[in-house]
């Protein structure tokens, strides 16, 4: 188990490297000069020049790729190229505001979404699937940024039970909820909606498997079929997609940051993107990179506690 | 014949199912608003008339008017033709570009496949919205640039689409009779794998319309997409925000257009893909 937690990181690393080279050179080949934007319209061609120099503007794309990969090494993301502060305070401080937020949402839809799946599947064409399934379509349907708008419209503007904009003080337990509220329901109920119809189909599948057939004619009374060989069996492709949806959840975060107004991650990365900041907004993605790579490495990892069967070669 | 029947079995099942029904008839009206948009619209979309500012809907003006006294129902109608166009554009190109990936890494196979395979794991791993803005950076806003950034992003999906039932055919023994009889590589493509992705690559792509319109909304509401006056869903969505709480109606109504296009297409979709499997409709 251990051997193959080490070799599941290794194989992770490929996947950053290739990540920050994409990002690495997109934003290099992205239209506007940092130091020119750094200085304004107004500035001489001496002082752009002196800035560029003193960034590594000038050095060569090499230079500049194998300087932030010896930074990344030693967990050093570098200086913010237009207020010159370093990143990874900054990365610090927004950090907590996603997390909190990504996890509300996946805990929100395991939560809600498993038995809601599992139920509709059980009674399978009736009024309440009938509505289940058109309500998670619904979700699906919803982008993150207008569920988000209307239950601020509703609960903040119209009922003003919580705040409008805002990430609360993180220090401050009660403030801090408070404002993760409405945002956490956001992406919450999106989560549900993506839990609900995989959980659904998940069971559907397992239904017709000769075990389930064998439970059933041997007797077997229907809870136990159910809790003993479909929920068990149910649980692994969950996890997996539960896994998968994460991926998705992180984009919908960054939308209900913006709309809420949250210091995270998301907001740093439009922020970053709206100053023509590199290197905070290289160090975002990656740090967007390692959030798929460690969820991604979790799923696979959980398999294993549920399923004796995965062996860890 | 036989081929006749089955279509006639298809439209029946189709017809029966009755979500599909639904999504079809709603992707048609909203897809007929696009298209008709010019001409419907009460108003002139990007017509400023500062006396009527954040008028709330009534008679004159059905949907209210925005912080610049323009019609929301006129830019509501033109914002759908705009997003709709942004989204059948890549979704088509995608289509095109991402099916041709996927065969030709499953065809040839090899180190090429793998490598290709990895890094299309890779892009798919990372969140739409995310990834899109990254594009968006490089590209700059503009709808021809949304238009190749979502193309970016349905690529790799409809690669492995595309790549894994290649794989399988490629091993049939009827693809090795042709190659026996002398049929060259791309007559095989075309006789042989083509027919039999088309199915399965045009129901996700009605799925993935859906999807496709959705990001063209985030992107443009992050303000890295199609920028105004041009009104596309998005955009207005996001101007909106800022009038949300004396003039809601300017975000809410744009909003709606989105969630009922997206929604009428997952229906479609999903009806399309219970009627196409054969698993699910033998159930």
């Amino acid at each position: 188990m251990i051997g193959y937690t080490i070799r599941r990181v290794l194989i992770a690393l490929p996947t950053l490297l290739v990540v920050l080279t994409i990002t690495f050179v997109l934003v290099r080949i992205a239209p506007g000069d940092p130091a020119e934007v750094r200085l304004g319209d107004y500035a001489s061609k001496e002082a752009v020049e002196a800035l560029r120099k003193e960034m590594g503007l000038d050095k060569s794309m090499w230079v500049q790729y194998l300087k932030t990969l010896k930074g990344l090494l030693k967990g050093d993301f570098g200086r913010s190229m237009i207020n010159g502060r370093p990143i990874s305070a900054d990365l610090k401080r927004s950090l907590p505001y996603t997390l909190e937020l990504t996890l509300l949402g996946i805990i929100f839809g395991a939560i809600f979404g498993i038995p809601t799946g599992v139920y509709t599947a059980l009674r399978r064409n009736t009024f309440a699937d009938y509505i289940g399934r058109t309500l998670s379509l619904a979700g699906l349907s919803f982008p993150t940024f207008y569920l988000g708008i209307l239950l601020m419209l509703a609960f903040a503007i119209k009922i003003p039970l919580f705040p409008v904009v805002g990430g609360g003080d993180i220090h401050n337990f009660a403030d801090n909820l408070h404002h993760l509220v409405l945002p956490g329901l956001t992406l919450g109920l999106i989560m549900t909606a993506y839990v609900t119809r995989m959980a659904r189909s998940s069971v559907l599948n397992l239904l017709n498997e000769d075990y389930v057939r064998t439970a059933r004619a041997k007797g077997l009374a229907e809870r136990k079929v159910i809790y003993i060989h479909l929920l068990r069996n149910a649980l692994l492709p969950i996890i997996a997609l539960i896994g998968i949806y994460s991926i998705v959840l992180i984009g919908g975060s960054v939308m209900v940051e913006i709309v809420f107004s949250r210091p995270g991650l998301g907001k740093m990365m439009i922020g970053a993107l709206k100053q023509r900041d590199y290197t905070t907004l290289q160090a975002v993605m990656i740090t967007f990179a390692g959030f798929v790579v460690l969820i991604n490495l979790i799923t696979d990892l959980a398999y294993g506690l549920i399923d004796p069967r995965v062996k860890y070669k | 014949m036989k081929q006749n029947s089955k279509h006639r079995k298809a439209l029946k099942a189709f017809l029966r199912n009755r979500t599909s029904l639904i999504g079809a008839i709603i992707s048609v009206i909203m897809l007929s608003i696009a298209i008709l948009a010019p001409w419907i619209s009460p108003y002139d979309p990007l017509k400023q008339n500062v006396y009527y500012r954040l008028t709330p809907p009534e008679r004159s003006h059905l949907l209210g008017t925005d912080e610049y006294g323009r019609d929301v129902l006129s830019r509501v109608f033109t914002g759908a033709r705009i997003s709709f166009f942004v989204g059948i554009a890549s979704i088509f190109i995608g289509m095109i570009i991402g099916t041709g990936v996927g065969i030709v890494a499953g065809y040839l196979g090899g180190k090429l496949e793998t490598i290709i395979m990895r890094i299309l794991d890779i892009l798919l791993s990372f969140p739409d919205e995310v990834f899109g803005v990254m594009v968006m950076i490089v590209l700059g806003p503009g709808v021809q640039n949304v238009i190749i950034a979502i193309t970016v992003l349905m690529i790799p999906r409809f690669a492995r689409l595309g790549h894994a039932p290649t794989l399988a055919i490629r091993e049939a023994d009827y693809v090795a009779a042709a190659k026996s009889i002398g049929a060259s590589d791309l007559r095989i493509v075309i006789r042989h794998i083509l027919p039999n992705i088309f199915g399965e690559t045009l129901v996700m792509s009605t799925l993935w319309l859906g999807t496709a319109i959705r990001l063209e909304a985030s992107l443009s509401f992050l303000g890295v997409g199609v920028p105004p006056p041009t009104p596309t869903l998005g955009n207005m969505v996001r101007v909106g925000v800022d009038f949300l709480a004396i003039a809601p109606w300017v975000s809410v109504f744009a909003g709606l257009a989105i969630l009922i296009s997206v929604f009428a297409f997952n229906l479609l979709g999903d009806g399309l893909r219970d009627i196409t499997d054969p698993k699910i409709y033998a159930r």
